[in-house]
């Protein structure tokens, strides 16, 4: 599908949904489409029923963690039309406290994609009907896949021999988790004025790099 | 037609429901059963809560995650390279077809192009395990209804081909093989010949297979009207692959939306018209088939070429480079250590695995790892179905439907 007719149809689903729509981006060859989160539901109905664009299929529900923004939960709908061979993603923010609303009643699709977004990165999806966690342990604790969760876990199991059942204990590491940063210090300072650089900028004119 | 697996776990796992019915003097009381997660006809760690009225299925609820390894985080955590072989493990039955979504990911980000031989290779070895995956899934099916031959005369030919992937790879499961750039090595020689043979043998195990399964009476008996799904509820609910072309929809993204050099390749998609277990059955049948034309398509066609980018920067130099040339030994402990960076972006790929379409999410932020990474596996959006599909079916039905759905653990809960 040319970048041109994912443009015409990003447009398309702008003017369709009117003040609803935020942003509309192609990238990769792929179209985004960031919606007001209230309007969600409006929107996935319309992406699919109307016969223009006819999304059949959501494919995935996920979120992305950024914690350093305001609203730091980016909440992803993928979505596949058979109709005319084409795919499309939906995008809306929110925070830890604010609720999305729940796409079961549009996609039946949505009900695990939602519950595990809401077990790993918790966000509140409202008005699901069964918003329980679905792949971590019964009775964790914490929302694992946000960024300031820690790789290791806080808690282990094992089986113990006296109490004849499996007990929870602090995550004990006989070696620390080991993050190597190989970001090169030379591709980093790209932007950096070391002493001498001066020189190289007054000489042509312009400003480094 | 209850089978002695699951009666000995209901004699383990009933639990009375308090609430109990009017006063009918034969009054039948529904009650909850628990269903694994160690059980053999469970396909893995599923657990499943079922409301059981009599032996009739009322309520279906699975209990998924045993499995849970985080990969998801595990891969913000590595380099893209050091990634790949967690994609082996997601679906352990056909593990190149995994990675393959990833790598087109990592190489639509990057956006770069592969010669040649490197997709014929790919595509080679995608069909081989999609043969590779479809044999277990309906020869473990057969099983499942109680036939015990189909899996026994299959486990052979899955060695065979396994030799090819250890052959390739070094490794008969967790290959490793398809990289960001190409593959991982070349085709060894001498190999192409024995795939050849390979094909030439493997009709008369599908049609040995056809006549024990197709038209025995016994399992059509537990497949045909089992587990029907809708064309409207495939699409609801998300399914893909076998199980969308089971209930009548011609899609297959090797068609629809060819990758590699499938728009090379002449195959047909085989499309069921009854959307039961019998009818995936079918499918799946069908599909092996013509995965052996596709790799017999690639092995009369197999370019001569390099198997993956010259760019260093991605691809790793070849040995005997890296003993000559500082620079090769530079970019190969550049690439091992550090990884390559790729740019800020976000991507979703997604392939035909051979249990529906595998996708992926990979979101990068400009470094060497990716910032995220979304794992769509089509066995997730299949589980989900499970309760509507088995609603009213006897408790016997609901093993055939977790059969014909083709569920492996690995990628469910990843």
């Amino acid at each position: 599908m040319s970048e041109q007719a994912l443009k015409e149809l990003g447009d398309a689903i702008a003017a369709k949904l009117g003040g609803d729509v935020l942003t509309v981006e192609v990238k990769l060859g792929q179209l985004m489409v960031t919606v007001k989160r209230a309007a969600i539901l409006t929107a996935l109905t319309t992406l699919r029923d109307d016969p223009a664009f006819s999304f059949e299929q959501l494919t995935d529900v996920t979120a992305v963690d950024f914690p350093e923004r305001i609203e730091r939960f980016e909440v992803i709908y993928q979505l596949l039309s058979y109709k005319h061979n084409r795919r499309m993603r939906v995008k809306l923010t929110t925070d830890e406290d604010t609720p999305v609303p729940s796409a079961v009643s549009v996609y039946s699709a949505a009900n695990w994609f939602e519950r595990e977004t809401w077990d790993l990165f918790g966000v509140f999806f409202d008005n699901h009907p069964d918003l329980r966690r679905i792949l971590t342990d019964y009775g964790f604790e914490g929302h694992p896949f946000r960024k300031d969760f820690p790789l290791t876990g806080y808690v282990e199991v094992r089986y113990d021999e006296d109490q004849k059942r499996v007990v929870y204990e602090p995550v004990r590491l006989t070696q620390d988790f080991r993050s190597f940063d190989f970001l090169s210090p030379w591709e980093g300072m790209t932007n950096v004025m070391l002493p001498g650089d001066e020189k190289a900028a007054l000489q042509d004119g312009s400003k480094t790099p | 037609m209850s089978m002695t697996t699951v009666t000995s776990e209901a004699t383990t796992g009933v639990v009375v429901a308090g609430a109990g019915g009017p006063a009918a003097k034969t009054q039948i009381k529904p009650y909850t059963m628990n269903f694994g997660p160690q059980h053999p006809a469970a396909h893995g760690v599923l657990r499943l809560v079922m409301e059981l009225n009599g032996e009739v299925v009322e309520r279906c609820d699975p209990h998924i995650g045993l499995l849970h390894r985080g990969t998801e985080k595990l891969i913000e955590h590595k380099t893209y390279i050091q990634a790949t072989p967690y994609f082996d493990r997601l679906d352990y039955v056909s593990p190149m077809c995994m990675e393959h979504a990833f790598v087109l990911g990592i190489e639509n980000l990057l956006q770069i192009k592969l010669p040649l031989r490197a997709q014929y290779i790919r595509v080679l070895f995608s069909e081989i395990t999609r043969i590779l995956n479809h044999i277990l899934a309906v020869t473990m099916g057969a099983i499942d209804v109680g036939a015990i031959t189909p899996p026994l005369w299959g486990f052979e030919q899955r060695e065979l081909l396994m030799e090819f992937y250890e052959r390739v790879s070094g490794a008969r499961l967790h290959a490793n093989y398809f990289r960001p750039g190409g593959v991982a090595w070349d085709l060894p020689d001498g190999l192409l010949d024995d795939i050849w043979a390979f094909t030439e043998q493997f009709p008369k195990f599908m049609e040995d297979v056809d006549n024990l399964l197709t038209d025995n009476r016994i399992f059509k008996q537990r497949t045909v009207d089992i587990g029907i799904v809708t064309k409207e509820q495939a699409l609801d609910w998300g399914f893909t692959g076998p199980m969308l072309r089971g209930s009548g929809v011609a899609w297959d993204l090797r068609k629809s939306q060819p990758y590699e050099v499938y728009d090379r390749m002449e195959f047909d998609i085989p499309v069921g018209l009854t959307g039961d277990c019998w009818g995936r059955y079918l499918v799946r049948m069908e599909e092996m088939r013509q995965s052996l034309r596709i790799i017999r398509q690639c092995c009369k066609e197999m370019p001569d070429g390099p198997f993956k980018i010259e760019d260093r920067k991605v691809a790793p130099p070849p040995r005997g480079e890296m003993k000559r040339s500082m620079e090769a030994l530079i970019h190969h402990f550049k690439l091992f250590t550090e990884g390559f960076h790729v740019p800020a972006g976000e991507t979703y790929t997604a392939i035909e695995a051979p249990k529906g379409e595998f996708g992926v999410y990979l979101v990068s932020d400009g470094t060497n790892k990716p910032y995220r990474c979304k794992i769509r596996a089509p066995g997730f959006a299949h589980l989900q179905g499970l309760d509507f599909m088995s609603k009213g079916h006897m408790l016997a039905d609901a093993v055939a439907n977790i059969a014909s759905m083709d569920i492996v653990f690995g990628e469910i809960d990843r």
